[in-house]
């Protein structure tokens, strides 16, 4: 149960979303959070060493 | 179909023709899908990179959407709304679709930047591009089916967009039944398809290779000399 509430905590959902504006654009924090960590999965995919790939050279 | 076997006296020609349909089917099957290149057991050099993981993590979560879908069809609404068990299943079912989405997103960055249509691949390219949008389709049709006032709100969002193209006869967000038999009948069947025919593809052509440096003559031999085991 205190594990439950510790995860809990960080990230309150009992309210109405957070948007950001940028011209006609509008998101929710939650859809450019997620986008975000995207974006850097995608480049750590890139950037980070293959398990093994030194061995094999 | 012939009830003959070809005899041993049979030249390799007559032996090539016998067997009807099914001899015909297994012929071009064996064709274009031999055993070895349709479960090979050593990849390109290439391929050791973490990008091209992203097309396996997604049809992972794809397996996990499909069986926490099919648990969820077999409990019921009042399960998967009213226990805990309901609500881990159903959950699991959210999050698994989130991983499968952003798997799929992130392979598709991958694939674009090296343009993966390379070498005869287009076909390879095109059915996953149109499983990623008939998976947007199962995803939308899920929100769909909820029960809940954010289904309520989408449907009524979604209605005038899909009726002003003429679709709203066979696709009416306000019809909860219509909407339940395409989240769980029709478009996970065509994105089960699609996603077989695309692997199959990707077994057939090959992993697309990476861009050669800049000073390489020619872009199409880029196949790389060296292997790893898959």
């Amino acid at each position: 149960m205190r594990l439950a509430l510790a995860l809990m905590s960080p990230i309150n959902l009992n309210h109405p979303g957070r948007y950001v504006h940028w011209g006609v654009i509008q998101i929710s924090v939650a859809n450019l959070v997620l986008i975000l960590i995207m974006v850097a999965v995608f480049a750590a995919a890139i950037l980070l060493p293959f398990p093994g790939t030194r061995r094999r050279k | 179909m012939t009830s003959v076997p070809a005899s041993p006296g049979d030249t390799p020609a007559a032996q090539e023709e016998t067997g009807g349909w099914t001899g015909w089917v297994r012929r071009r099957a064996l064709r274009s899908f031999p055993p070895e290149q349709l479960l090979p057991d050593k990849q390109p050099i290439y391929v050791a990179s973490w990008i091209y993981v992203f097309g396996v993590a997604t049809i992972a979560a794809f397996i996990v959407v499909l069986a926490t879908g099919g648990i969820l069809a077999l409990r019921g609404p009042a399960w998967w709304h009213g226990s805990s068990v309901g609500h881990y299943v159903n959950s699991l079912h959210l999050w698994s679709v989130e991983i499968f989405m952003a798997f799929m997103v992130i392979h598709l960055w991958g694939k674009f930047f090296m343009a993966a249509w390379r070498g005869k691949r287009a076909l390879t390219w095109i059915t996953g591009a149109v499983s990623f949008l008939a998976s947007i389709g199962t995803a939308f049709t899920g929100y769909l089916t909820q029960q809940n006032l954010a289904s309520q709100w989408v449907s009524t969002q979604a209605k005038d967009g899909l009726n002003s193209v003429g679709i709203g006869a066979y696709f009416n967000v306000l019809d909860f039944g219509q909407m339940l038999m395409w989240h769980i009948v029709l478009l996970p069947l065509g994105v089960g398809i699609l996603v077989v025919a695309h692997v199959l593809l990707v077994r057939r052509h090959g992993v697309v290779p990476p861009f050669p440096p800049k000073d390489t003559p020619s872009r199409d031999a880029t196949v790389a000399e060296g292997s790893v085991q898959a």
